[in-house]
């Protein structure tokens, strides 16, 4: 095969030789159980808590008891989201997510909405991000929880956290964001942004999969979500990774160190692939094109008139990898939740293409993307009973 | 969900691709709002498909399902292509994911009605109608897993 590109970082991302180093020894002859009084025990609580006093310093966290080890992304939202608006008993009140959130934050809010809760999905405007007028204006009196996500994993814009959490904050709510797409792209300290909770995900920052985070402010009531041995102070039981949190640690601290100058470099290939894949694909669009902020390493494009599997697929025969909203991509049958949200066409949701940069990631790639996609989608194109009447509409709604 | 060799096969290298001019019969069904959209044009020799073209907007499946049932049919006579299930066309695939059985309605219904636009333009009676899924104003291509985007 020709060269190979990986374009699908904010999938998952290798795991750094470096953390790898970092964590064998915890398989093998450092494999205490971090519970255990004994010398091999105390060794593994040691190497446990440095880690998290590792990952409390990156984020900007004065006390390392709110760093939570988890088992992913997936569990940190999930335990945020039934966990905050549960605690202390609580069975009934208002929560408020986005409405592009992962479904690691609706599902567990769809939950509550089953369980005596009322949920209201804010809608992002079109620019991609969530404003803070629109949040003030969903809060009400019962309103507990406030979930908005910093960078979202799809079309790659920030949202104004440090802003909505203030809001939520005015109005007595709790405020939780799912950072798993920002932690170590850009700059993530939690005191300036004020948040009461956040999730973070290992395998998307060169760490191992099956590891996470949740920061929990202090004095912050939790339901526990893991019942057994008390384990992360009692929020969260279960034998830690002891080597999938150090590994955790290692991959953040090695993001934290190549961030002033990979942030930069990311940012310029970026947007080599937006001015290659406008100029190079006709009636493409970037999407959420106004966002005022977006990460360095995420695009999104709408490609008319191709669907986005064939795409992909076709893609991957040219040795590359990417990703699409296409409801064929997911098994769901729908297209892209977050494309909708901003008001993208049905229609054209089904052609969408996410690309996500990486560590590896070379103008090389960026050019062996654009030169296969062409070809692609002119083929596609072609095969479409319906481009001409789809580029008349274009014309149409260009005019 | 992965694809049956067959199936990548014939999403690679469509068989015939395009449309027929002056094509004795057109069929066009589907919808890009539920994305997927197949056209099939024929022409009949003697109540045969003589000759067949399909386009198709949609994803590997609906475009490999499209490719395979133009081979079964080419040769075919008109009641014979009529009768094309959406299993047989599956089962010459090598079997699809069953998230993908929808597509295969899209393949065989594309044809019906093409055969049906033949006989109504010569006076006929069309034989494929009543049993074409995409004519029912209900129909819900993807009902084993609702899709709340079709009903837009």
């Amino acid at each position: 095969m020709e060269r190979t590109s990986y374009l699908d970082y904010a999938a998952t991302t290798p795991v750094d030789p470096k953390v790898v180093e970092a964590m064998l020894p915890y398989f093998t002859e450092r494999f205490g159980n971090a519970n255990s009084l004994y010398a091999l025990g105390r060794e593994a609580a040691r190497a446990l808590e440095d880690a998290r006093e590792r990952v409390a310093r990156s984020i900007g966290v004065a006390r390392s008891d709110e760093i939570i080890f988890t088992s992913g992304g997936t569990e940190s939202d999930n335990t945020a989201l039934i966990g905050l608006a549960t605690a202390g008993g609580r069975s009934n009140g208002h929560i408020i997510v986005s409405a592009f959130e992962h479904h690691a934050v609706l599902e567990p809010a769809w939950w509550l909405g089953k369980h005596g809760f009322e949920v209201t999905e804010l809608a992002p405007r079109p620019d991609g991000t969530v404003h803070p007028d629109d949040l003030a204006a969903a809060l009400r009196d019962d309103t507990v929880l406030v979930s908005v996500m910093h960078g979202n994993n799809e079309i790659g814009t920030i949202q104004p956290i440090a802003e909505l959490a203030t809001v939520a904050h005015a109005r007595g709510a709790l405020f939780h964001t799912d950072a798993a797409q920002t932690l170590g792209k850009i700059d993530f300290d939690v005191a300036a942004l004020g948040v009461d909770a956040a999730s973070f995900s290992g395998h998307k920052i060169y760490g191992p999969k099956g590891t996470g985070v949740l920061y929990l402010k202090g004095g912050t009531r939790l339901a526990t979500y893991l019942m057994g041995g008390g384990q992360e102070s009692k929020k969260r039981s279960g034998t830690q990774n002891v080597a999938g949190n150090i590994g955790f640690a290692t991959a953040l601290e090695l993001m934290d160190a190549e961030r002033p100058t990979e942030a930069p470099r990311l940012t310029a290939l970026r947007d080599r692939l937006v001015s290659g894949l406008l100029g190079g694909i006709e009636y493409a669009q970037l999407n959420a094109a106004e966002a005022p902020e977006r990460l360095p390493h995420i695009a999104n494009f709408v490609i008319p008139g191709v669907e986005g599997e064939a795409m992909l697929l076709h893609l991957d025969a040219s040795g590359i990898a990417v990703s699409t909203g296409s409801a064929c991509s997911s098994g769901s049958l729908k297209p892209s939740h977050v494309l909708l949200s901003i008001g993208c066409p049905v229609e054209f949701a089904h052609g969408s293409l996410r690309v996500s940069l990486g560590r590896f990631t070379t103008d090389e790639d960026i050019d062996h993307l654009i030169g296969s996609l062409a070809p692609v989608v002119e083929r596609l194109r072609s095969m479409n009973p319906l481009y001409e009447k789809t580029v008349a509409g274009l014309a149409g709604t260009h005019e | 969900m992965i694809y049956s060799d067959k199936v990548m096969d014939h999403f690679g290298n469509p068989r015939n691709v395009g449309v027929l001019e002056d094509a004795d019969g057109t069929g066009e069904v589907g919808n890009p709002v539920c994305g997927d959209v197949m056209k099939i044009t024929i022409k009949v020799d003697d109540d045969r498909i003589g000759d067949i073209r399909f386009q198709t907007l949609g994803c590997g499946a609906a475009i490999a399902t499209s490719s395979i049932v133009t081979e079964m049919a080419k040769g075919m006579t008109l009641a014979e292509a009529v009768a094309i299930t959406k299993s047989q066309v599956a089962e010459e695939l090598g079997g699809l994911p069953p998230a993908k059985m929808h597509c295969s309605v899209l393949a065989t219904d594309g044809l019906k009605k093409a055969v049906d636009d033949y006989l109504v333009r010569h006076g006929r009676e069309p034989i494929a109608v009543g049993t074409i899924a995409h004519d029912d104003p209900d129909f819900d291509p993807h009902a084993e897993e609702h899709d709340e985007a079709c009903d837009v």
